[in-house]
């Protein structure tokens, strides 16, 4: 019988919301115990929070200062002795993940499974590679240890109408002092979270520049949405870095997306192929947006949004 | 300080790959195969610290079939001093390349490993991290700046909640994000002059390397497609679309 531990991401606090679709990933594998690992200084609130995902048998709760921030170096030392009792070990394939995550499996001596979109049966997944243009299936070794991480936009979040039991461990293992956190810079923003919104209005290079970027905002503020962007946008210096979606930015599954002034290169579409309803803006008839867009509108984005604000 | 670079070929991030018909694999007979954009970055930044005096040594590495040569040479006319070509005609997961990466570690005693972020044929993601467990050093992944300064690394890292710092004792390994550099372009005296750099060539089966694989890819598919829609002509017909699908 298997059994998962489902590392916990959190921050300021809070759990992440990708904790709970990593359960969801968990609950497909039909194990008997889901336990959802907190590693944190002051673990408390967020190992409550997590208590409430239904699916989980036990939240452990690791408390150490040397947790206060999540760096892999510090963290993966304790995984791994913790992966012991685990068939499974899952992680959201969100930076936090993708950064332990390996270091985890290394230290278990097992290949890692990155980006799991479904699960087959226990020990096997599907993934994508090559920026999604294909899908392989792999399969794990019944000796050894599974670690993973979960491609959040393929997963649902868990409900969070359950109540586990919270249990503090103790893991006896020495941490290295060689990575030290220094800060975190924020993007401070009252819009939705990008990686979970129902809504996300993205602008790419056709916005032109920082300035003109507030008309992306205004109109995702009026429809309620989150805010994303291409990655020409983000190089271009018209949004910060945490914006860009795309293969090597979020992978995102909103219910509405709208691409405004992106072409729609592969490593764009990468990032929103499970999107619910996708709208394409562009003045050119011919971008390869238009392929993927289940609403299309050919024509000046500074002339469209102003008057889609109108119809509203 | 010597630094080494993770220097993996791949196929051409503008190629739209298509998956065999008998699901065995992606068709890759005439395609075209470039360096990993995050290794061109990550030896990028090698050849930018070396002219900055702080490094005095930038070695290529790559681990893969014995065709490899022309893409060393590559790196090569790029700027770096030397090559090293692990050769072997398997495939190579991530943890066979860290566990090599490890052997190439003891041996060559570098300040520094820089790697991609992931390399865009297997999207793993996983190698930089796999070699600093394995080496017992600290990783400072999906960098956009590196500063090095009293043997220590200090690095902005692209993370989904904005730029986090952190610091790094030397020896590290770091791997690149998109926006930490631009590569330079390759200009025709330097592919001449790489000509006479030396390429060390190491068969993987002698580094004594535990290449047990413990995932196997047993199916490749094509993704599901999406269609093409609709398109509308107007501001006020998207508006009335959207409303009746209930996202408006
Ligand atoms: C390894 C790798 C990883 C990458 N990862 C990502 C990633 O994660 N995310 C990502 O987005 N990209 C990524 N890219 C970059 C990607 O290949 C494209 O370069 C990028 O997506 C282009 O952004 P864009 O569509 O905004 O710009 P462009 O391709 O320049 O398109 C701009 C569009 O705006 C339209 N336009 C211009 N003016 C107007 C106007 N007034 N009204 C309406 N339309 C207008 C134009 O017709 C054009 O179609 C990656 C590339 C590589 C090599
Ligand atoms: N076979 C290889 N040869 C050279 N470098 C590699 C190889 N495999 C992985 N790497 C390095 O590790 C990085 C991450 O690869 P991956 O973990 O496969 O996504 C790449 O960008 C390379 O720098």
């Amino acid at each position: 019988m298997s059994k998962v531990l489902v590392i916990a991401e959190h921050l300021d606090g809070k759990l992440n919301a990708s904790t709970a679709r990593a359960v969801s990933a968990a609950v497909a594998v039909k194990p008997e115990v889901i336990d959802v690992v907190v590693l944190s200084d002051a673990p408390e609130v967020v190992a409550a929070e997590a208590a409430k995902i239904v699916g989980v048998s036990k939240v452990l709760t690791v408390a150490r200062v040397e947790n206060a921030h999540a760096l892999a170096a510090i963290l993966a030392p304790q995984i791994a002795k913790l992966a012991a009792g685990y068939t499974h070990v899952f992680a959201p394939s969100t930076t936090f993940g993708k950064d332990v995550a390996p270091r985890v499996a290394a230290l278990l001596g097992v290949s890692q499974v990155s980006d799991v979109m479904s699960v087959e049966a226990a020990r096997r997944f599907t993934r994508p590679i090559y920026a999604g243009n294909a899908i392989v299936t792999v399969e794990a070794d019944a000796s050894s240890v599974v670690v993973a991480t979960i491609r959040t936009a393929s997963w649902p979040a868990a409900a969070s109408t359950g109540a586990a039991a919270v249990e503090a461990v103790a893991i006896d293992v020495a941490l290295p002092t060689h990575t030290r956190f220094v800060g975190l810079q924020q993007g401070k923003s009252d819009r939705p979270d990008l990686q979970s919104a129902s809504k996300v209005v993205s602008g790419g290079r056709g916005v032109g520049s920082k300035e003109n970027f507030e008309i992306i905002y205004k109109f995702a503020d009026r429809i309620g949405a989150a805010v994303g962007a291409s990655r020409a946008a983000v190089d271009a210096g018209y949004v910060p870095n945490e914006m860009q979606v795309g293969q090597t930015g979020k992978i995102i599954a909103p219910e509405l997306y709208m691409a405004i002034g992106i072409s729609g290169a592969i490593q764009h579409l990468t990032g929103i192929k499970d999107a619910g309803t996708i709208v394409a803006i562009n003045k050119d008839a011919e971008a390869p947006i238009f392929e993927v867009a289940d609403l299309g509108l050919v024509g000046d984005l500074f002339k469209i949004l102003p008057e889609l604000e109108q119809a509203l | 300080m010597k630094i080494l670079v993770g220097y993996k070929r791949v196929v051409d991030y503008n190629v739209r790959i298509q998956v065999k018909a008998d699901g065995m694999g992606v068709v890759t007979d005439g395609v075209k195969l470039s360096a990993n954009p995050f290794d061109d970055i990550a030896l990028e930044e090698a050849l930018r610290l070396r002219e900055k005096g702080l490094a005095e040594e930038v070695v290529v590495v790559t681990i893969g079939s014995a065709d490899l040569t022309a893409h060393l040479r590559n790196g090569l006319a790029m700027g770096a001093n030397r090559a090293i070509h692990v050769q072997t005609g398997d495939a190579v997961s991530p943890l066979t390349a860290a566990r090599v990466f490890l052997k190439l570690a003891e041996k060559e005693q570098p300040g520094l490993f820089i790697l991609g972020k992931q390399a865009i044929d297997d999207d793993a993601n996983q190698t930089g991290q796999m070699l600093a467990a394995l080496w017992d050093r600290p990783q400072a992944t999906f960098a956009s700046k590196v500063e090095l300064t009293d043997g220590k690394a200090v690095v902005t890292r692209e993370v989904d909640s904005g730029l986090e710092t952190i610091e790094a004792d030397l020896p590290a390994v770091i791997t690149t994000d998109l926006r930490l550099n631009e590569p330079r372009f390759i200009k025709l005296p330097d592919i001449m002059k790489a000509k006479s750099k030396p390429i060390e060539v190491i068969e993987l089966a002698t580094l004594g390397v535990d290449a047990a694989n413990h995932v196997t890819t047993t199916h490749y598919a094509a993704p599901a497609k999406r269609s093409k829609g609709a398109m509308v002509k107007d501001a006020a017909e998207l508006v009335a679309a959207l409303k009746q699908k209930g996202l408006l």
